[in-house]
């Protein structure tokens, strides 16, 4: 069984795996983070977004082995201190959200979007977030708490 | 679901991973893995051994090579619609992976892979196809160019033989006076092409000099749409351009699923490929 070291959450961990384990199972399964669901079988809803090397990936199509050295950052990793991540307050602000089973996904897809946009306008937010569904919302608040979220992330940076 | 059991390699050079693949014929590669894994989990796919090509240096990067760009196998829809070299030296490639799936499949989906994968819905063979690139395959055997025209052979069919591996894409530089337009049409964003075309349309005087035209999924394979093209050579840009694209339909044999029957996509084809012709002639 392959051997890989991976870091999750700033946490580095080995794990021996099976190669058909799939990186969100190895996360939800093994590393107890939960906070990234499965959504679907097809890699349509985007529900199980994880950043991994720093950009956007769907963890359930990809293998726990292909991630080996690899640097996983999942919802569970944004908060600081116990203070949730300005994408994450504004989604809570700006009520982005109703059963909450795609909003992990989101987040993640939000801040990968603004790693090139930092201040997308409502079009590009989506088209940023065109892999990522959601049934419940109609997505209007999803993409106010991306602007509002861009807002403030844009306000930390430029603090002194 | 969870994937039925497969053996994992992770070969060091080009070379090991095609001697992996040649010594096992129910051996896949796996690149970024887009295509393959939602296979391996709907359980539709059952290989014995996964060869993981991801970490090959060999089959990375996109590289300007005076009357080509050479795009390695590796390089992912988003550098590729990113890189520099193939936004001026092949636009219509840029253009195109910007369309394919959404962000984060880009993060990971390789060029090479789309190609190898062979999925006349993918919308990179329609696009290679329309700019006759030049596949480059290599094995023990040493390396194989295959033409686009001969490398897509039947439905997820390439012309890649047992332990051959594609490196990379030959994609011609046009040079001045082209101008390019894929148009997709699908039901939501990041679903597949129920009907694309690629265009490539070289201008002069007014008039149409050349043009070139791959259509997406209208068949087992990605087609050119040769009648429409023909009609298309020397013709004066106006009204007339929508009657020669009433051909791009011709000699095509596309599929019935859940989302159009042939008569539609065929309809769709004539429909998209005057749009996409229009816009890449600058005359939208």
């Amino acid at each position: 069984m392959p051997r890989i070291t991976v870091t999750v959450d700033g946490v580095k961990y080995e794990e021996d795996v099976e190669p058909r384990l799939l990186l969100v199972h190895l996360l939800r399964e093994r590393l107890g983070k939960t906070g990234t669901p499965v959504g679907c079988d097809t890699s349509n809803c985007g529900a199980c977004t994880v950043m991994l090397d720093g950009k956007s990936v769907k963890s359930c199509s990809v293998l726990a082995v292909q991630a080996d050295g690899c640097d996983v950052v999942t919802i569970e990793g944004l908060g600081v201190n116990g203070s949730m991540h300005p994408m994450q307050q504004a989604f809570h602000e700006e009520h982005a959200l109703q059963c909450g089973y795609c909003t992990p996904g989101m987040v993640m897809a939000a801040i990968d979007l603004l790693r090139d946009d930092p201040d997308p306008s409502e079009e590009r937010i989506r088209h940023g977030l065109e892999g990522n569904l959601c049934r419940c919302t109609g997505y209007c608040n999803i993409v106010r708490a991306v602007r509002r979220g861009a807002q403030e992330m844009g306000r930390a940076v430029t603090m002194p | 679901m969870i994937p039925a059991q497969f053996e994992y390699v992770r070969p060091g050079s080009l070379a090991e991973a095609s001697q992996a693949l040649a010594s096992d014929e129910d051996a896949k590669v796996l690149a970024g893995g887009q295509s393959l894994l939602p296979l391996l989990r709907l359980r539709l796919a059952y290989p014995s051994t996964l060869v993981d090509v991801g970490r090959l240096d060999e089959l990375k990067g996109v590289h300007d090579r005076g009357d080509h760009v050479f795009i390695g196998a590796m390089a992912t829809h988003d550098e590729v619609m990113r890189s520099d070299v193939v936004n001026a030296g092949c636009p219509l490639v840029a253009l195109a992976a910007a369309h394919v799936a959404d962000p984060a499949i880009r993060h990971r989906g390789t060029f090479g892979g789309s190609l190898a994968h062979a999925d006349p819905a993918g919308d990179m063979p329609a696009v290679v196809l329309a700019l006759d690139g030049v596949f480059v395959a290599r094995s023990a055997r040493g390396e194989r160019e295959i033409p686009a025209a001969d490398f897509f052979v039947d439905y997820l069919e390439s012309s890649l033989g047992p332990g051959e591996i594609l490196a990379g894409v030959k994609i011609p530089k046009l040079g001045e006076g082209w101008g390019f337009h894929y148009e997709k049409f699908h039901r939501t964003a990041q679903a597949w092409a129920i009907v694309g075309v690629a265009a490539a349309v070289k201008r002069s005087n007014g008039a149409i000099a050349e043009a070139r035209i791959g259509l997406t999924n209208m068949g087992p394979t990605p087609v050119r749409a040769r009648a429409t093209e023909s009609a298309l050579q020397g013709m004066e840009l106006g009204d007339q351009i929508r009657q020669a694209c009433e051909e791009a339909a011709a000699d095509t044999s596309p599929p019935s699923d859940l989302h159009a029957q042939p008569d539609f996509r065929r309809h769709l084809a004539r429909v998209l490929t005057h749009r996409a012709v229009r816009t890449a002639a600058g005359t939208p």
